[in-house]
């Protein structure tokens, strides 16, 4: 009989459970929940990019695409991150289209980890940059960002952290669960940290077009000097509403894109063709149906901040993304004893904050994916649940 | 500002004076000053719910009814619109580009109750010249609200 523990490599054994997807399967099994959980917009796809894909399955437009994608596409996503962040990139040479951000995250830190590599990565953060390093035989350095730093890195943590063995630097901005951004003037201090030395950034910015307060999204890459190190990652998911399209892309140096795309090319071979039509549209007519949605992502942000610091938990203002990551320490108890004591006495379902990391424990994430009756209900059952503990 | 108010309140005219000031970072006193203007200024005309008559007990039938006429010198359409819009069983009046002149919704208990009423009302207003009546067989949506909605919230099967 096979013996499968000695079949699953002992990496991958290793690699913990995710702590977001353990507080689903507990809230899957509870009827009626209020769920503050999900981190995907409740938007439908915009109508003409569903149009878009729609036409061209009538077109039979059904084959593979090359490796990088679709040259329309690529084209586009080169004036968009020309026009929305000022950044220059070669359709030839620096771009192409994955599998959501996800492949393109994997496909960089395979790209550039070697065993024994020391991968940067702040938290609390989105919870696949540590697994997918280990997988690569790197070793996980983490910065624990601070509340009261609004959770952005700073140049001293950046310092510490990198030791001869630093290889790449992971920059999640803006931040899920946290909503952190980093503006020009902190990415500028960071970048007076690793000018002189060979570190690679990896920029994470999948919500990059979800900020708010008139302040746009300031990537890395448009840092003087900061591109030649950066693989800016994004995709079409969240500003979009297209997560079930499964599309992203990355840029950057061609040294660094070119190694990424070997792995592309065979892990991969190329993106959903139906999606690359569709993004293709997403990308040359969607700016005010984006508008529309940031729009009234920022009134839900504004009333659940609001919301959760009138019943008593401390909530910073998340400048980006869609999520609240609002204080518990004041309950005493631990994020996970709080999450699930509120899904069963209130069945209401948020995240608990040390699933993003050991730093986000005493924090619970909210997602303001939802509209403002089901925000204002789970806040007021929440409120409820604070006065009777 | 004022543009902003109206648009949540478009959505749900229920939002408290405190949730609109929140939802656009401003303070109560300034939406009571707001709301209170587009009210005045009759921007605002009024609050009423939404009902899916359907589900009800009560006896409900609706119909949009094209009118064609012959304008008045002078007075173009508006003294036969204004003269339409004084009957209570019409919920709405509107004036046309295309076939016809005047697409009028009429309401009533019964498809009789509409039929008499066009026939006994409309089509003998001097400009009227003809009118055709479709009665309403299902509503889908009814002020940007669907009704009959099989859009649960698929989304949950994965958290990121």
């Amino acid at each position: 009989m096979i013996d499968y523990s000695k079949v699953v490599t002992q990496t991958v054994r290793d690699i913990k459970p995710s702590g977001i997807r353990r507080f689903f399967d507990i809230s899957a099994n509870i009827k009626d929940v209020i769920s503050l959980g999900v981190g995907e917009p409740d938007f439908g796809t915009p109508w003409q990019i569903r149009k878009a894909g729609i036409n061209s399955l009538e077109k039979g437009k059904t084959k593979y695409t090359s490796n990088k994608g679709n040259d329309k596409l690529v084209a586009e996503i080169s004036n968009f991150m020309e026009r929305k962040y000022g950044i220059s990139y070669a359709p030839e040479t620096d771009i192409f289209v994955t599998v959501g951000g996800s492949e393109a995250i994997d496909a960089c830190i395979r790209a550039v980890v070697s065993p024994g590599d020391e991968v940067i990565i702040p938290q609390p953060s989105y919870v696949c940059y540590e697994p997918i390093t280990s997988l690569a035989g790197g070793i996980p350095v983490i910065i624990n960002t601070k509340a009261e730093n609004d959770f952005k890195v700073t140049p001293e943590e950046l310092r510490k952290a990198i030791t001869d063995k630093t290889k790449l630097f992971i920059l999640p901005y803006p931040c899920n669960p946290t909503g952190a951004i980093m503006e020009r003037e902190d990415l500028q201090k960071l970048y007076e940290v690793l000018k002189d030395t060979n570190i690679v950034v990896l920029s994470d910015e999948i919500y990059s077009e979800l900020t708010f307060n008139g302040k746009p999204h300031c990537s890395p890459a448009s840092i003087d000097g900061m591109k030649e190190r950066t693989v800016v990652v994004n995709g079409f998911s969240k500003a979009f509403s297209m997560t079930g399209w499964r599309l992203g892309f990355a840029c950057g140096p061609k040294e660094l894109i070119a190694p990424m795309l070997k792995i592309h090319q065979y892990a991969i071979m190329c993106a959903p063709t139906t999606s690359q039509y569709a993004a293709i549209e997403a990308l040359r007519s969607c700016d005010e149906d984006v508008a529309i949605m940031v729009e009234e992502y920022n009134r839900r942000r504004r009333l659940i901040v609001n919301g959760f610091n009138k019943i008593g938990l401390t909530c910073r203002e998340p400048k980006g993304a869609f999520y609240a990551f609002p204080s518990i320490k004041s309950t005493g108890m631990t994020s996970e004893e709080f999450c699930q004591r509120l899904l069963e006495s209130k069945k209401v379902a948020v995240v608990p904050g040390n699933a993003f990391g050991d730093s986000g424990e005493g924090f619970i994430r909210a997602s303001y994916c939802y509209s403002v009756e089901h925000i204002k209900e789970a806040l007021k059952r929440i409120g409820e649940f604070l006065k009777e503990i | 500002m004022k543009y902003e108010v109206l648009k949540l309140l478009a959505r749900n005219a229920r939002y408290t004076h405190e949730e609109i000031a929140v939802m656009l970072d401003t303070t109560e006193n300034e939406v009571a000053k707001i709301i209170d203007e587009l009210e005045n200024d009759g921007l605002l005309k009024g609050y009423k719910a939404i009902v899916d008559w359907e589900k009800t007990d009560g006896a409900y039938v609706s119909a949009i009814i094209e009118i064609n006429v012959v304008p008045k010198a002078g007075l173009g359409f508006e003294e036969v619109a204004e003269k339409i819009m004084k009957y209570p069983q019409v919920e709405s009046v509107y004036l046309m580009s295309g076939v016809y002149d005047l697409n009028v919704v009429v309401k009533g208990k019964t498809l009789k109750d509409i039929a008499w009423f066009v026939a006994k009302e409309l089509s003998t207003i001097d400009s009227v010249t003809s009118t055709t009546t479709h009665f309403v067989l299902r509503r889908y949506k009814e002020m940007d609200v669907e009704l009959v909605s099989d859009m649960d919230d698929d989304r949950g099967q994965l958290w990121v």
